[in-house]
């Protein structure tokens, strides 16, 4: 399907398609996910953190990334017990409310409390709801084959909602225009790591953010146009620490909070929206796709605290994004009632002691409003840092 | 079953065998622990012991030992140092509890617990895998994740033959081949395949007897209280799967449950109004807990704590020991499935047992500390109370941190659960 569901950054000044950007990641009744759908089009809802968009898009299907809201749970509350993460209620209160319709909805074995989401939202909507099992034993080598066949199951269900069979060569093309995206993504973070000061936390961040909500296609038409006009301003550096921001990885952090950050910091990278950009290298598109598509979600990829991957404790990929982006410090941040983001906060606070490596310990919830407290604690942090 | 035995030696034969196994496992973790042999850290969501029995590894399961410092009421001791190390009061109390313990040398009310040589893992609740990166971390040992693809929706659980299932079985022996070799390296035993299909007979005796002393539980009165007396019995199916006095001790409890059925021989309650217990038990009032429905004459004649912390053992799934290692892909497979369907999808077994175990109630006890067992379960019974007309009780608390722990305004809430009872019972009754 040819939708173009996000028409109004287009021919406009760099600040302005920026704007646009930011007024389309908080409004709140998701006017690109409607667009699509009066054109008739079909949408599949995937919560986070990694999913393999290529095999929804392939169908033809807007792969819409759910990752809660900064809304009231006013119906979803009731679903759910007390002491959880506000991203669970958010994101079924999205469906709810009616604000998102969706013909499938996928989670994944992430967390405990995700992995109750697909039963949840199950038993409240009729269209299929899902998990995909992504395997949490990535050191067996007999995970790509399951991870192939289990995309293969994933393809069906998604064939079964349009009536009609996904081709290697949909998937193919897919995975091209993905690659394309991935590049472009990784051209945005030599940007951030590289020359900071010509794009600030917050801009990067609503520029990945919306690939979440339109069609891929799209969203490299907004960075193509994009980084071009960034790597052109005229910025000069300012006398800022150049740190890292980990633990945005699920439940995503205010914009106003990233861009409080960004007053006082340089984040040269993060883990924010880390699903988007956890394939690392390009996919092949000779071969078997769905093959190619599970191997490099195991061997060509990021990391994150819901990814248990021998081959990547988490502090020594936390260090190793710290020295390969020369950062002075990190922000160690989770989200309220994270489990695997709390648990390997320690984890983190322990290794960069020993390391010698500044941090700045915090948690965040979607829902925050306020964030003086927290921009005082961390000028402080970053005036001794400066200072010493 | 036998008549041979007189009634004071049968009845109650199981909660005195159970202490008795309790006290010799733990003086056997006290032993390896001060003579430095290796050990097996393991998780009651597929323990993986037919494996490492085969192997001669003593097993630890930290779950169990944290449990027990609430039930001994210690429990906040251990939470409190491990909050001082880093650990959020908002995570797990059993993993805050168990870094305490690895933190204190081992130390544990119940004698000391040895360091682990191995770990061993499934993904059926995700906070095993982080647990174990932190024993990773502290001890450098292996940390082997067993993963097993649970049911995808509700309903659509695959069989064997069907493509999909034969997927992940293949895909879970794979793993139980690596778990294999592992083993042999950590060990230096060379696997025995025989060896492996004696363990597994054990196992299947056991399985065998815990499907049966569950659905015992139908009789009236209940034969036991599903919440005291199947702890103890939960603890004996996990501490001594695949070992001889583990299928023992489940034969001969079928045979006190036989004789008590027989006889009409309930619990210690009068039983007035039969509940089934959703979720993990209040370890640190646990006494006080269950006297706050049985002073009502409420007994719990059923639990998901006996699905999903079994195992799924409850399936009485049996191993065909002709074809070991396929068999126990399966049965790992299908019983771990089981267990995490009793978490997430539970509603539905429990509409269907509201006749078979002829319920009067239904109470959800959400906690703090587990979200895999809590997440789903207000929709859960949503979902309960649009399918039957049964009363049920929700009461949020902890299983470890007696700081989430109300028990003033718990027992107010319970008050009022079994006065709504009394009154559907006097209604009914007047109803004829």
């Amino acid at each position: 399907m040819n939708v173009r569901t996000f028409e109004a950054w287009r021919g406009k000044p760099l600040d302005e398609v920026l704007y646009e950007c930011r007024e389309l990641l908080e409004d709140m009744t998701f006017p690109t996910v409607r667009r699509w759908r009066e054109s008739g089009g079909k949408v599949i809802g995937h919560f986070q953190v990694y999913f393999p968009e290529e095999i929804v898009h392939a169908a033809g299907i807007l792969p819409f990334k759910v990752r809660g809201a900064q809304i009231e749970a006013v119906q979803a509350d009731s679903r759910f017990g007390s002491y959880l993460c506000s991203i669970i209620k958010t994101s079924l209160e999205l469906a709810l409310s009616n604000r998102v319709q969706l013909e499938m909805f996928v989670t994944h074995p992430i967390c405990d409390a995700a992995r109750n989401l697909g039963a949840v939202w199950g038993r409240n909507f009729s269209y299929p709801c899902q998990i995909l099992y992504l395997p949490q034993n990535a050191n067996s080598p007999a995970a790509v084959t399951y991870l192939r066949n289990e995309y293969a199951r994933l393809q069906r269900s998604v064939e079964a909602i349009t009536g009609r069979p996904v081709e290697e060569d949909d998937l193919r093309r897919s995975l091209g225009v993905y690659n394309r995206n991935r590049a472009l993504l990784r051209e945005l973070y030599a940007i951030k790591r590289e020359t900071p000061w010509l794009v600030s936390a917050d801009e990067a961040y609503v520029l990945v953010a919306i690939g979440g909500l339109v069609p891929r296609e799209e969203h490299n038409e907004l960075l193509e146009t994009a980084l071009p006009l960034i790597a052109a301003r005229p910025n000069k550096k300012q006398d800022k620490i150049r740190l890292v921001f980990e633990g945005g990885f699920c439940e995503q952090p205010p914009l106003d909070l990233i861009r409080a950050i960004a007053r006082s910091c340089y984040v040269v990278d993060d883990d924010l929206l880390i699903g988007l950009r956890w394939i690392l290298e390009d996919v092949p598109l000779d071969g078997d796709p769905l093959f190619n598509l599970a191997s490099a979600y195991l061997e060509k990829s990021s990391y994150s605290p819901v990814q248990h991957d021998l081959r990547k404790p988490k502090e020594k990929m936390l260090i190793d994004r710290i020295r390969n982006s020369r950062a002075e410090a990190a922000i160690l941040t989770a989200a309220k009632m994270c489990e695997p983001g709390l648990e390997d906060q320690v984890a983190y606070l322990h290794a960069l002691d020993k390391e010698g490596i500044p941090y700045f310990v915090s948690e965040f919830e979607e829902k925050m409003t306020t964030f003086e407290h927290m921009e005082i604690q961390l000028e402080t942090f970053v005036e001794n840092i400066l200072f010493s | 079953m036998s008549d041979r035995l007189p009634e004071e030696g049968f009845v109650g034969r199981g909660n005195r065998e159970g202490a008795d196994l309790f006290r010799q496992w733990f003086s056997e973790l006290n032993r390896t622990a001060e003579q430095g042999g290796p050990s097996a850290y393991v998780f009651v969501m597929g323990s993986m012991c037919e494996i490492l029995r085969t192997f001669n590894l003593p097993v630890v399961f930290p779950e169990i030992n944290s449990l027990q410092t609430a039930v001994r009421r210690v429990a906040h001791e251990y939470l409190n140092q491990a909050e001082d190390y880093g650990y959020s009061p908002d995570i797990c109390g059993y993993v805050k509890a168990d870094v305490a313990v690895q933190l204190r040398g081992g130390e544990h009310p119940m004698g000391r617990i040895p360091k682990p040589s191995i770990a061993v893992l499934t993904n059926a609740c995700n906070t095993y895998i982080k647990w174990a990166e932190i024993w990773e971390r502290m001890y450098n040992i292996p940390v082997f994740t067993l993963d097993i693809p649970g049911t995808r929706a509700a309903g659509t659980q695959t069989w064997p033959g069907d493509p999909d299932f034969e997927n992940d079985r293949r895909y879970v022996q794979a793993q139980i081949t690596e778990l294999i070799a592992l083993c042999e390296r950590v060990t230096g035993i060379q696997f025995d395949i025989d060896r492996l299909r004696e363990v597994m007979g054990y196992a299947n005796e056991m399985s065998r007897g815990w499907k049966q002393v569950l659905e015992f539980n139908k009789s009236r009165p209940s034969l036991f209280n599903a919440l005291t007396d199947g702890t103890i019995y939960l603890g004996v199916a996990n501490g001594f799967r695949g070992a001889p006095e583990g299928g023992r001790y489940f034969t001969n409890l079928v045979e006190e449950m036989a004789y008590k059925a027989a006889h009409g021989i309930g619990t210690l309650t009068e039983e007035k109004y039969r509940l089934t217990f959703i979720g993990v038990p209040c370890y640190p009032i646990f006494r006080r807990f269950n006297e706050l429905f049985t002073e009502w004459g409420g007994t719990f004649v059923h639990s998901t704590y006996l699905w999903f912390a079994s195992g799924g053992a409850n399936l009485g799934f049996e191993y065909d020991q002709a074809r070991p290692l396929e068999s126990l892909a399966e049965g790992v497979l299908i019983s771990v499935r089981n267990a995490m369907d009793s978490m997430f999808y539970q509603d539905r077994a429990i509409i269907e047992m509201v006749d078979s175990f002829h319920l009067d109630g239904v109470v959800y006890h959400p906690i703090k500390s587990c979200r895999t067992t809590s997440t789903g379960m207000a929709d859960n019974r949503r979902s309960l109370m649009a399918a039957r007309d049964i009363p049920s009780l929700f009461i949020e608390s902890d299983m470890m941190d007696r700081r989430v722990v109300a028990e003033a305004q718990m027992k107010n809430r319970i008050d009022a659960f079994f006065e709504g009872l009394a009154s559907r019972k006097q209604q009914q009754t007047a109803a004829g």
